[in-house]
Protein backbone atom coordinates (compact mmCIF):
# COMPACT_ATOMS: atom_id res chain seq x y z
CA UNK A 1 0.00 0.00 0.00
CA UNK A 2 3.00 2.27 -0.39
CA UNK A 3 1.49 3.83 -3.51
CA UNK A 4 -2.04 4.09 -2.22
CA UNK A 5 -2.67 7.62 -3.38
CA UNK A 6 -0.37 7.69 -6.39
CA UNK A 7 -1.85 7.34 -9.82
CA UNK A 8 -0.91 4.19 -11.69
CA UNK A 9 1.72 5.80 -13.93
CA UNK A 10 3.09 7.98 -11.20
CA UNK A 11 6.37 6.28 -10.35
CA UNK A 12 8.27 8.99 -12.18
CA UNK A 13 6.66 11.85 -10.24
CA UNK A 14 9.26 13.20 -7.87
CA UNK A 15 8.60 16.32 -5.84
CA UNK A 16 10.10 15.44 -2.49
CA UNK A 17 13.43 16.37 -0.94
CA UNK A 18 15.75 13.38 -0.87
CA UNK A 19 18.46 12.65 1.66
CA UNK A 20 21.85 11.98 0.13
CA UNK A 21 24.39 11.60 2.94
CA UNK A 22 23.64 10.70 6.54
CA UNK A 23 25.91 11.69 9.40
CA UNK A 24 25.71 12.08 13.15
CA UNK A 25 25.86 15.49 14.70
CA UNK A 26 25.85 15.62 18.52
CA UNK A 27 23.80 12.45 18.64
CA UNK A 28 21.26 13.59 16.07
CA UNK A 29 20.82 11.97 12.72
CA UNK A 30 21.34 14.68 10.11
CA UNK A 31 20.95 14.39 6.36
CA UNK A 32 22.55 16.26 3.54
CA UNK A 33 19.68 16.61 1.10
CA UNK A 34 19.11 17.62 -2.51
CA UNK A 35 18.24 21.09 -1.19
CA UNK A 36 21.80 21.53 0.07
CA UNK A 37 23.17 20.53 -3.31
CA UNK A 38 21.02 22.94 -5.30
CA UNK A 39 21.64 25.65 -2.70
CA UNK A 40 25.39 25.18 -3.11
CA UNK A 41 25.07 25.33 -6.90
CA UNK A 42 23.07 28.56 -6.68
CA UNK A 43 25.53 30.09 -4.22
CA UNK A 44 28.51 29.07 -6.36
CA UNK A 45 26.84 30.65 -9.38
CA UNK A 46 26.22 33.88 -7.46
CA UNK A 47 29.80 33.98 -6.17
CA UNK A 48 31.19 33.55 -9.69
CA UNK A 49 28.86 36.27 -10.94
CA UNK A 50 29.81 38.67 -8.16
CA UNK A 51 33.55 38.11 -8.69
CA UNK A 52 33.10 38.80 -12.40
CA UNK A 53 30.94 41.83 -11.63
CA UNK A 54 33.49 43.21 -9.17
CA UNK A 55 36.24 42.82 -11.72
CA UNK A 56 34.15 44.51 -14.40
CA UNK A 57 33.41 47.46 -12.12
CA UNK A 58 37.00 47.80 -10.95
CA UNK A 59 38.20 47.94 -14.53
CA UNK A 60 35.17 50.08 -15.40
CA UNK A 61 35.27 53.00 -17.77
CA UNK A 62 33.39 56.27 -17.68
CA UNK A 63 31.20 55.17 -20.57
CA UNK A 64 30.13 51.65 -19.60
CA UNK A 65 30.38 48.85 -22.10
CA UNK A 66 29.55 45.17 -22.26
CA UNK A 67 29.26 43.37 -18.95
CA UNK A 68 29.69 46.58 -16.95
CA UNK A 69 26.43 47.79 -18.48
CA UNK A 70 24.55 44.76 -17.17
CA UNK A 71 25.96 45.09 -13.65
CA UNK A 72 25.18 48.78 -13.46
CA UNK A 73 21.66 48.18 -14.73
CA UNK A 74 21.00 45.54 -12.05
CA UNK A 75 22.34 47.73 -9.24
CA UNK A 76 20.44 50.79 -10.47
CA UNK A 77 17.13 48.95 -10.73
CA UNK A 78 17.50 47.38 -7.27
CA UNK A 79 18.50 50.70 -5.68
CA UNK A 80 15.59 52.43 -7.41
CA UNK A 81 13.14 49.86 -6.06
CA UNK A 82 14.49 50.22 -2.52
CA UNK A 83 14.49 54.02 -2.80
CA UNK A 84 10.88 54.18 -3.89
CA UNK A 85 9.72 52.02 -0.97
CA UNK A 86 11.90 53.02 1.97
CA UNK A 87 12.48 56.69 1.17
CA UNK A 88 15.08 58.25 3.40
CA UNK A 89 15.90 54.99 5.21
CA UNK A 90 16.87 53.32 1.95
CA UNK A 91 20.62 53.86 2.08
CA UNK A 92 21.28 51.39 4.91
CA UNK A 93 19.32 48.61 3.26
CA UNK A 94 20.73 48.65 -0.27
CA UNK A 95 23.05 45.80 0.61
CA UNK A 96 20.67 43.57 2.54
CA UNK A 97 17.62 43.87 0.30
CA UNK A 98 19.69 43.65 -2.87
CA UNK A 99 21.42 40.48 -1.67
CA UNK A 100 18.17 38.85 -0.59
CA UNK A 101 16.48 39.84 -3.85
CA UNK A 102 19.18 38.35 -6.06
CA UNK A 103 19.46 35.20 -3.94
CA UNK A 104 15.71 34.48 -3.90
CA UNK A 105 15.35 35.32 -7.59
CA UNK A 106 18.13 32.97 -8.68
CA UNK A 107 16.87 30.28 -6.28
CA UNK A 108 13.35 30.54 -7.69
CA UNK A 109 14.35 30.38 -11.33
CA UNK A 110 16.88 27.60 -10.74
CA UNK A 111 14.05 25.25 -11.74
CA UNK A 112 14.94 26.26 -15.28
CA UNK A 113 18.38 24.74 -14.79
CA UNK A 114 16.84 21.42 -13.82
CA UNK A 115 17.47 21.85 -10.10
CA UNK A 116 14.84 21.46 -7.44
CA UNK A 117 14.51 25.10 -6.34
CA UNK A 118 16.08 25.58 -2.88
CA UNK A 119 13.19 27.88 -1.93
CA UNK A 120 10.80 24.92 -2.30
CA UNK A 121 12.17 23.73 1.05
CA UNK A 122 10.76 25.30 4.19
CA UNK A 123 14.20 25.11 5.78
CA UNK A 124 15.42 27.77 3.36
CA UNK A 125 12.50 30.19 3.48
CA UNK A 126 11.95 30.15 7.24
CA UNK A 127 15.43 31.61 7.99
CA UNK A 128 14.73 34.37 5.47
CA UNK A 129 11.49 35.14 7.29
CA UNK A 130 13.26 35.06 10.65
CA UNK A 131 15.91 37.49 9.37
CA UNK A 132 13.11 39.88 8.41
CA UNK A 133 11.53 39.40 11.86
CA UNK A 134 14.82 40.19 13.62
CA UNK A 135 15.40 43.27 11.45
CA UNK A 136 11.88 44.56 12.16
CA UNK A 137 12.23 44.30 15.92
CA UNK A 138 15.85 45.49 16.01
CA UNK A 139 14.76 48.65 14.23
CA UNK A 140 11.66 48.98 16.40
CA UNK A 141 13.68 48.96 19.62
CA UNK A 142 16.41 51.11 18.13
CA UNK A 143 14.30 53.96 16.77
CA UNK A 144 11.21 54.03 18.96
CA UNK A 145 10.89 54.76 22.64
CA UNK A 146 9.79 51.95 24.95
CA UNK A 147 6.53 53.65 26.10
CA UNK A 148 5.57 54.15 22.45
CA UNK A 149 6.22 50.49 21.68
CA UNK A 150 4.15 49.45 24.71
CA UNK A 151 1.32 51.75 23.63
CA UNK A 152 1.42 50.30 20.13
CA UNK A 153 1.38 46.72 21.41
CA UNK A 154 -1.78 47.46 23.44
CA UNK A 155 -3.06 49.48 20.56
CA UNK A 156 -6.87 49.43 20.29
CA UNK A 157 -7.18 49.70 24.09
CA UNK A 158 -5.47 52.23 26.39
CA UNK A 159 -1.90 51.39 27.58
CA UNK A 160 -2.95 50.62 31.18
CA UNK A 161 -5.23 47.80 30.00
CA UNK A 162 -3.02 45.28 28.17
CA UNK A 163 -5.75 42.77 27.32
CA UNK A 164 -5.02 43.10 23.64
CA UNK A 165 -1.27 42.50 24.11
CA UNK A 166 -1.24 38.74 23.33
CA UNK A 167 -3.18 39.27 20.12
CA UNK A 168 -0.69 41.88 18.92
CA UNK A 169 2.25 39.64 19.83
CA UNK A 170 0.67 36.76 17.90
CA UNK A 171 0.22 39.00 14.88
CA UNK A 172 3.91 39.99 15.16
CA UNK A 173 4.94 36.34 15.19
CA UNK A 174 2.66 35.63 12.24
CA UNK A 175 4.65 37.99 10.03
CA UNK A 176 7.72 35.78 9.42
CA UNK A 177 5.56 32.66 9.25
CA UNK A 178 3.29 34.07 6.56
CA UNK A 179 6.23 35.60 4.66
CA UNK A 180 8.11 32.32 4.51
CA UNK A 181 5.03 30.16 3.89
CA UNK A 182 3.96 32.38 0.99
CA UNK A 183 7.31 32.02 -0.76
CA UNK A 184 7.57 28.31 0.05
CA UNK A 185 4.05 27.39 -1.07
CA UNK A 186 4.27 29.32 -4.33
CA UNK A 187 7.53 27.74 -5.40
CA UNK A 188 6.51 24.30 -4.16
CA UNK A 189 3.25 24.43 -6.10
CA UNK A 190 5.16 25.37 -9.25
CA UNK A 191 7.57 22.49 -8.69
CA UNK A 192 4.71 20.04 -8.16
CA UNK A 193 2.91 21.23 -11.28
CA UNK A 194 6.03 20.79 -13.40
CA UNK A 195 6.71 17.37 -11.89
CA UNK A 196 3.12 16.31 -12.66
CA UNK A 197 3.39 17.49 -16.26
CA UNK A 198 6.69 15.72 -16.85
CA UNK A 199 5.83 12.64 -14.82
CA UNK A 200 2.33 11.89 -16.07
CA UNK A 201 2.49 12.92 -19.73
CA UNK A 202 5.72 11.11 -20.58
CA UNK A 203 6.85 11.54 -24.18
CA UNK A 204 3.96 13.94 -24.88
CA UNK A 205 5.60 16.61 -22.69
CA UNK A 206 8.37 17.55 -25.07
CA UNK A 207 8.54 21.19 -26.18
CA UNK A 208 5.41 22.94 -25.00
CA UNK A 209 6.15 22.70 -21.21
CA UNK A 210 8.57 25.58 -21.90
CA UNK A 211 5.52 27.87 -21.76
CA UNK A 212 4.63 26.45 -18.33
CA UNK A 213 8.22 27.00 -17.21
CA UNK A 214 7.90 30.65 -18.18
CA UNK A 215 4.85 30.98 -15.94
CA UNK A 216 5.71 28.76 -12.96
CA UNK A 217 9.43 29.45 -12.74
CA UNK A 218 10.06 32.86 -14.26
CA UNK A 219 6.86 34.84 -13.67
CA UNK A 220 5.79 33.32 -10.36
CA UNK A 221 9.34 33.29 -9.04
CA UNK A 222 9.99 36.91 -9.96
CA UNK A 223 6.66 38.07 -8.48
CA UNK A 224 7.26 36.22 -5.22
CA UNK A 225 10.79 37.63 -4.96
CA UNK A 226 9.43 41.13 -5.50
CA UNK A 227 6.68 40.59 -2.94
CA UNK A 228 9.05 39.20 -0.31
CA UNK A 229 11.45 42.13 -0.64
CA UNK A 230 8.63 44.68 -0.86
CA UNK A 231 6.97 43.40 2.33
CA UNK A 232 10.31 43.23 4.15
CA UNK A 233 11.01 46.84 3.23
CA UNK A 234 7.52 48.00 4.20
CA UNK A 235 7.69 46.30 7.60
CA UNK A 236 11.15 47.70 8.29
CA UNK A 237 10.15 51.26 7.37
CA UNK A 238 7.06 50.94 9.55
CA UNK A 239 9.24 49.78 12.44
CA UNK A 240 11.63 52.70 11.99
CA UNK A 241 8.65 55.07 11.86
CA UNK A 242 9.30 58.78 12.19
CA UNK A 243 12.20 58.27 14.56
CA UNK A 244 14.74 57.50 11.86
CA UNK A 245 15.91 60.95 10.90
CA UNK A 246 15.80 62.45 14.41
CA UNK A 247 17.79 59.60 15.92
CA UNK A 248 20.45 59.95 13.26
CA UNK A 249 20.98 63.64 13.98
CA UNK A 250 21.03 63.25 17.75
CA UNK B 1 -12.16 1.58 16.30
CA UNK B 2 -9.45 0.53 13.86
CA UNK B 3 -9.48 1.69 10.24
CA UNK B 4 -7.29 0.21 7.55
CA UNK B 5 -4.72 2.17 5.62
CA UNK B 6 -6.58 2.58 2.33
CA UNK B 7 -9.60 4.03 4.12
CA UNK B 8 -7.43 6.67 5.80
CA UNK B 9 -5.65 7.47 2.53
CA UNK B 10 -8.97 7.86 0.74
CA UNK B 11 -10.27 10.17 3.43
CA UNK B 12 -7.01 12.15 3.21
CA UNK B 13 -7.56 12.56 -0.52
CA UNK B 14 -11.12 13.81 0.06
CA UNK B 15 -9.83 16.20 2.70
CA UNK B 16 -7.16 17.49 0.33
CA UNK B 17 -9.79 18.11 -2.31
CA UNK B 18 -11.92 20.00 0.20
CA UNK B 19 -8.92 22.02 1.39
CA UNK B 20 -8.17 23.51 -2.01
CA UNK B 21 -11.69 24.98 -2.14
CA UNK B 22 -9.88 27.76 -0.27
CA UNK B 23 -8.72 28.84 -3.72
CA UNK B 24 -12.11 30.43 -4.43
CA UNK B 25 -11.48 33.33 -2.06
CA UNK B 26 -8.15 34.52 -3.49
CA UNK B 27 -9.55 34.07 -7.01
CA UNK B 28 -12.40 36.48 -6.31
CA UNK B 29 -10.12 38.86 -4.43
CA UNK B 30 -7.45 38.96 -7.11
CA UNK B 31 -10.09 39.47 -9.77
CA UNK B 32 -11.51 42.45 -7.89
CA UNK B 33 -8.01 43.90 -7.46
CA UNK B 34 -7.21 43.45 -11.15
CA UNK B 35 -10.54 44.98 -12.18
CA UNK B 36 -10.00 48.06 -10.05
CA UNK B 37 -6.43 48.36 -11.29
CA UNK B 38 -7.70 48.27 -14.88
CA UNK B 39 -10.21 51.01 -14.04
CA UNK B 40 -7.43 53.04 -12.40
CA UNK B 41 -5.21 52.72 -15.47
CA UNK B 42 -8.17 53.85 -17.59
CA UNK B 43 -8.58 56.98 -15.48
CA UNK B 44 -4.87 57.74 -15.19
CA UNK B 45 -2.77 56.00 -17.85
CA UNK B 46 0.35 57.88 -16.74
CA UNK B 47 0.53 55.98 -13.42
CA UNK B 48 0.41 52.57 -15.06
CA UNK B 49 3.66 51.17 -13.65
CA UNK B 50 2.88 52.21 -10.08
CA UNK B 51 -0.66 50.84 -10.31
CA UNK B 52 0.65 47.55 -11.66
CA UNK B 53 3.20 47.10 -8.89
CA UNK B 54 0.67 47.99 -6.19
CA UNK B 55 -1.83 45.57 -7.71
CA UNK B 56 0.69 42.74 -7.85
CA UNK B 57 1.73 43.31 -4.24
CA UNK B 58 -1.87 43.31 -3.02
CA UNK B 59 -2.72 40.25 -5.06
CA UNK B 60 0.25 38.34 -3.73
CA UNK B 61 -0.79 39.12 -0.17
CA UNK B 62 -4.39 38.10 -0.91
CA UNK B 63 -3.09 34.87 -2.39
CA UNK B 64 -1.70 33.75 0.97
CA UNK B 65 -4.95 32.31 2.31
CA UNK B 66 -5.38 30.21 -0.80
CA UNK B 67 -1.82 28.98 -0.43
CA UNK B 68 -2.58 27.87 3.12
CA UNK B 69 -5.34 25.69 1.71
CA UNK B 70 -2.91 24.34 -0.88
CA UNK B 71 -0.36 23.59 1.85
CA UNK B 72 -2.93 21.65 3.85
CA UNK B 73 -3.75 19.63 0.74
CA UNK B 74 -0.07 18.95 0.01
CA UNK B 75 0.55 17.90 3.60
CA UNK B 76 -2.43 15.54 3.51
CA UNK B 77 -1.31 13.96 0.22
CA UNK B 78 2.45 13.74 0.58
CA UNK B 79 3.28 13.78 4.28
CA UNK B 80 0.20 11.69 5.24
CA UNK B 81 -0.03 12.90 8.86
CA UNK B 82 -3.14 10.79 9.55
CA UNK B 83 -1.14 7.59 9.08
CA UNK B 84 1.34 8.35 11.85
Amino acid sequence: MEHGIWLTAADSIDVMVHGLVKYHFFGHEVWLTTTHVSLLIVVALLICFSIAAGRAIRKGTEVPSGFQNVVELIVEKLDGMIDSTMGRNAKKYYNYIGTVFIFILVSNISGLMGLRPPTADYGVTLPLGILTFLLIHYNEFRYQKLPDIWKEKCSPLPPWLPIWLPINIISDVAVPVSLSLRLFANILSGTIMMALVYGLLGWFATIWPAALHVYFDLFSGAIQTYVFCMLTMTYISNAIGDGGEAAKEA
Amino acid sequence: MEFNESFILGCSAIGAGLAVIAGIGPGVGQGIAAGHAAAAVGRNPGAKSEITSTMLLGQAVAETTGLYGLLVAILLLFVKPLLW
